[in-house]
């Protein structure tokens, strides 16, 4: 089953289902001013995610853009590209939004602004389906800036809350710096290979290829779009935006931002590695970037990793959590080196990000659940959470071991998937690291667990509420952690077939 | 289907017991208990295992079903017991029923929860000693400590959540080294293994598969040779499991998790947990590297001989009952180091032995200690005296297993430990093998002083303990699940080959590959414990 009769633009459905359903959002705020349509409103956010989810998978399934299909489809002369791994990173966007406007139905009854909020959510989506099909670094740069503007926005929305506010401005400080670090590389790019799509950079890059300007200018170039790109996958060295952001904003937002943005900074790294840079072959000699890759996975993981050992307030762990995964899914790149199987290795990186959508995303709304509960922020508030809310507690539980690893979730599959990847491409260093930063994480989930199951709760604990949307979310994300744990076998098909069409 | 239907029962069981009222908890949770048990008992009629199940022999019970592509990898689903797991088998789920009744008396908050967790951890210990694919044993092997973390920590003693984080730290850290070690084989053995069996890297290695890594970052390789990589992995596995079995000087999480655990999660501690790391390191070290375990013999024995002997001191100068039990844990398990090591026979049948006997005394010594903490809310043996006119049942039943634990003749212990003696004692792997096992064969000697020691002061003269609890004779279901216990001890040392028969055809082949002949064929206990009079 492909596209069939639909013309070729269709495969750009997702992104369009996103921007229709925020543009709706807006236009019923706009036609009914002061109905409580705080229903209404979540209802079309989560089936504008749910649709994107349903066109997605149903490409992903019918092999649109695939190589069961007819191939990659190329729009635009060239600067969009749906294929496989496009699909794939666009479908965790989708959950991730699905999960997140069901959860900010209850999060947000008070909101004075949920149109907007729902609205952003949607657009900054937009962008993050564009990021996974931008073919050239305009679109690449646009559609980033698409994800980012809204999500400043979404960080400080809470407005009379100084934590949300201040939050908003540091992340918009360190992203504008970044944006213009982007920009300055890709103008580099551009003097060096008079080129902005990635195709004719990746022929002028290769040997024997038009003659480059300056390879020196070139390399400096990559160099800083990577690092424009670091700060959207929250890796070291742009990661100190991360805690600060994710601590302040609300925090479905920060599940938002630390699953599906994440995604969407590692779907356009993978494509500019694996396209432009050519990396495997011959790269351009001013680097040697499988090296640098190799010494950024290994401090991203083990600096996220560390950070978090000496946290004491469980959003900022998660947060400090959430830098550590952006050093697992770097694996991906890290161990592309020449002797490995390409399309096995890359895959890693893909279904790792797939599963973190769900198990981090959890975790976070189980934050959101006990912000909305009013609990402190400190791990000692989540004492004794078992007494008062068994399912999320257990719910917590799974997604945090499963987040370290812990055979309870999906989590554990993926990283033992990382841990073969690297050492198929022969990084033994990295599987190390891999498994003793682990080994570390395991201590500090396992402390917001000990709080929950047996510490003694405070005596003014007292629950009264248990949100519908948030527990629903909550439940679906447990459902796909636990699910993807026997059915991972299906991820792992889909993302080693997608990432072999790019080395095809 | 049987080991799957042993998983399947107990987890169900597991989930039922979670969500059951708390009242009748306990009894539903023991009698669903049984499901196990049941099956492990049909299985025991039809088992027909032959050989050793990593070294090519028959397995009994197996399924071998392709769960899915890893890239180069398959993963599967891959179960199956020869005669070393199945008595382990057995002993799990004969500990669980028993810990699950003697639960019934001091357990009395969130009751659901707890019997819920402890089939949870039945069902792990099930996985452990019956995967025979390294992935499938790794999660049962991961799994075993997150219920048991919950058990010390929700239901343990006044500093439960040291000894919970302590547990859960060392012996997390003996995961992970244990698992690097394995990983450096399999990257070793490189394309000539195409899944993770652990059957296939057995043989792979034994059939001297092992290639050489290169171990490069930053440009800069380095070779890592076939010996050197054998050397490390062995050291590694062997560190990781040192730290579950335990072995001095890893000892230190296990008298804080033992004395801080509730009665009914230290006898499956000391019972089963404990087993898994002599298993791991029988089915691993002893098993795949047998050439390196030779080489390392001589520290490995000095190791065992040292547990031995300074887990039975530390012992000595305990006041504790339950530190005192808890130390002779790790005297005991030092035989079974000293066994393996030994590469004879005797030797690696005896420890094997030794695990399932060791496994039922001390569940009987940890049990009675319970009974009489129930009753006098205290351990220490300075505290009482003179018990056994109060409660008759529970002393004598302490006094019986005491004597099993010293080597009384025809009970279990004196048949393990005996065993193993004699298998050391002809070692060819271990320097001066007499010497090491006169040296060992000194353990008994003390565990003997701070038994009779410790009897003498708590349970006879003059009843004394100032306490305002009423003494009397303990239930008949806390006295039931020992009354069990002793008579599988003597049982098993009246006629040992019950089970020696199947460990003895099980571990025959890793003596050959060990390279010392001695003897041929499988040998039996009975004959070697009377000089073949009998036979």
């Amino acid at each position: 089953m492909t596209l069939g009769t639909l013309p070729e633009w269709a495969a750009l459905a997702p992104a369009g289902v996103f921007v229709v359903t925020a543009l709706l959002l807006l236009l019923v705020d706009a036609v009914d001013v002061d109905g409580d349509r705080g229903g209404l409103l979540a209802a079309l956010a989560t089936g504008g995610g749910l649709a994107a989810l349903a066109v997605t998978v149903w490409y992903l399934v019918g092999g649109t853009g695939q190589p069961a299909g007819n191939g990659a489809i190329t729009l635009f002369d060239g600067n969009i590209v749906v294929d496989g791994m496009a699909l794939f990173f666009t479908a965790i966007v989708a959950s991730v939004v699905v999960l997140v406007t069901l959860a900010s139905y209850d999060y947000l009854h008070d909101h004075p602004h949920r149109a907007e909020f729902y609205s952003l959510t949607l657009l900054s989506a937009t962008g993050m389906a564009l990021v996974a099909v931008a073919n050239s670094f305009v679109v690449a740069f646009i559609s980033i800036e698409l994800v980012s503007l809204p999500s400043y926005a979404l960080v400080a929305s809470l407005k009379n809350n100084k934590g949300s506010v201040e939050a908003g401005l540091k992340y918009f400080l360190v992203g504008a710096l970044s944006s213009a670090i982007l920009a300055y590389g890709i103008s580099l790019v551009y003097v060096a290979t008079g080129s902005l799509a990635f195709e004719p950079v990746a022929d002028a890059i290769t040997p024997g290829g038009p003659a480059v300007e300056d390879s020196a200018v070139l390399g400096f170039g990559l160099l800083m779009i990577l690092g424009g790109f670091a700060f959207k996958m929250a890796a070291v060295p742009f990661h100190f935006w991360a805690p600060e952001a994710y601590e302040g904003a609300p925090a479905p937002v920060s599940a938002f931002l630390s699953s599906a943005s994440k995604a969407a900074g590692f779907v356009v790294t993978f494509r500019v590695f694996t396209e432009v840079i050519g990396f495997v072959d011959e790269a351009p000699a001013v680097i040697d970037w499988v090296a640098a890759v190799q010494v950024l996975a290994i401090v991203t993981m083990t600096l996220g990793n560390l950070a978090a050992l000496r946290q004491e307030e469980v959003k900022r762990m998660l947060a400090y959590s959430s830098i550590g995964h952006a050093g697992f899914a770097l694996i991906a790149l890290a161990a592309l080196t020449g002797d490995a199987d390409q399309a096995f290795v890359l895959g890693s990186g893909m279904a790792h990000l797939l599963v973190y959508g769900f198990m981090n995303t959890g975790a976070f709304l189980i934050i959101a659940l006990g912000e909305y509960w009013g609990l402190g922020r400190r791990i000692e508030d989540y004492n004794g959470l078992r007494e008062q809310a068994p399912f999320a507690a257990i719910a917590m539980t799974v997604f945090l071991y499963s987040l370290a690893g812990l055979p309870v979730g999906a989590g554990f599959l993926s990283k033992f998937y990382l841990l073969f990847a690297s050492i198929d491409g022969g990084v033994v260093l990295l599987a190390v690291a891999l498994v003793a930063n682990s080994a570390i994480s395991v201590f500090y989930y396992s402390r917001v667990v000990k709080a929950m199951w047996t510490e003694e709760p405070a005596d003014d604990l007292e629950i009264t509420e248990y949100p519908r949307g948030l527990y629903a979310a909550i439940a679906l994300a447990l459902l796909a952690t636990v699910l993807l744990l026997p059915g991972f076998g299906i991820v792992v098909d889909i993302a080693e077939t997608s990432a072999g069409q790019l080395f095809g | 289907m049987f080991v799957e239907f042993l998983l399947v029962a107990t987890f169900l069981s597991a989930l039922v017991v979670l969500a059951a009222p708390d009242r009748y908890a306990g009894k539903l949770a023991t009698a669903l208990s049984l499901l196990p048990l049941a099956g492990v008992v049909v299985m025991w009629t039809q088992y027909d295992a032959s050989g050793n199940a990593l070294t090519g022999g028959e397995i009994a019970f197996e399924t071998r079903e392709t769960w899915f592509e890893f890239g180069p990898y398959t993963l599967q689903w891959y179960v199956g017991v020869d005669g070393v797991s199945f008595p382990l088998l057995a002993l799990t789920v004969v500990l669980v029923t028993l810990a699950l009744v003697s639960s019934w008396t001091p357990i009395d908050e969130r009751e659901s929860q707890f019997y819920g967790l402890v089939l949870l951890l039945e069902t792990a210990l099930i996985g452990v000693f019956t995967a025979l694919d390294f992935f499938v044993w790794f999660v049962f092997w991961e799994f075993v400590l997150i219920p048991m973390y919950v058990l010390i920590a929700g239901w343990g003693g006044p500093r439960r959540k040291y000894a919970a984080i302590k547990f859960l730290v060392y012996t997390n850290l003996g995961s992970l080294v244990m698992f690097t070690g394995l990983f450096a084989l399999v990257l070793g053995l490189g394309d000539s293994l195409t899944a993770l069996s652990l059957p296939e890297i057995s043989q792979q290695l034994l059939a001297g598969n092992l290639d050489s890594i290169d171990v490069g970052l930053l440009g800069e390789t380095v070779t890592v040779d076939p010996a050197a990589l054998e050397l490390g992995a062995f050291v590694l596995l062997f560190l990781g499991f040192a730290v579950k079995v335990p072995v001095v000087p890893f000892h230190t999480w296990l008298p804080d998790a033992h004395v801080e655990a509730p009665t009914p999660v230290s006898v499956i501690l000391a019972g089963v947990l404990l087993k898994m790391g002599t298993y791991a390191l029988l089915r691993f070290n002893f098993t795949m590297l047998p050439g390196v375990a030779e080489d390392l013999a001589a520290p490995i024995a000095a190791i065992g001989v040292i547990s031995v002997v300074y887990g039975a001191m530390l012992a000595l100068a305990q006041q504790d009952l339950k530190r005192i039990v808890a130390y002779s844990s790790i005297s005991s398990m030092g035989y079974v180091v000293v066994g393996l090591v030994a590469f004879t026979a005797h030797g690696m049948g005896g420890a094997t032995f030794q695990m399932i006997s060791h496994g039922l005394i001390s569940a009987l010594l940890f049990m009675a200690v319970g009974v009489v903490y129930n009753a006098t809310h205290t351990r220490m043996v300075g505290d009482m005296a003179g018990l056994a006119d109060r409660m008759p049942y529970t002393a004598w039943i302490f006094i019986a297993g005491a004597f099993g634990y010293m080597g009384l003749p025809l009970m279990s212990g004196f048949a393990a430990e005996v065993l193993v003696f004699i298998g050391a004692f002809d070692s060819a792997t271990i320097p001066a093998a007499p010497l090491v096992t006169a040296l060992a064969m000194f353990g008994i000697v003390i565990v003997a002083g701070y038994l009779l020691w410790g009897i003498q002061r708590s349970l006879f003269g003059g009843f004394g303990l100032e306490t305002d609890y009423d003494i009397g004779r303990a239930p008949a279901h806390d006295i039931a699940p020992m009354l069990v216990l002793l008579a599988l001890i003597v049982v098993l040392g009246v006629n040992p080959d019950i089970v020696y028969e199947a460990i003895q055809n099980a571990v025959s082949p890793l003596v050959e590959n060990g390279g010392v002949s001695s003897g041929s064929g499988t040998q039996s206990a009975v004959g070697a414990l009377t000089g073949g009079w009998v036979r």
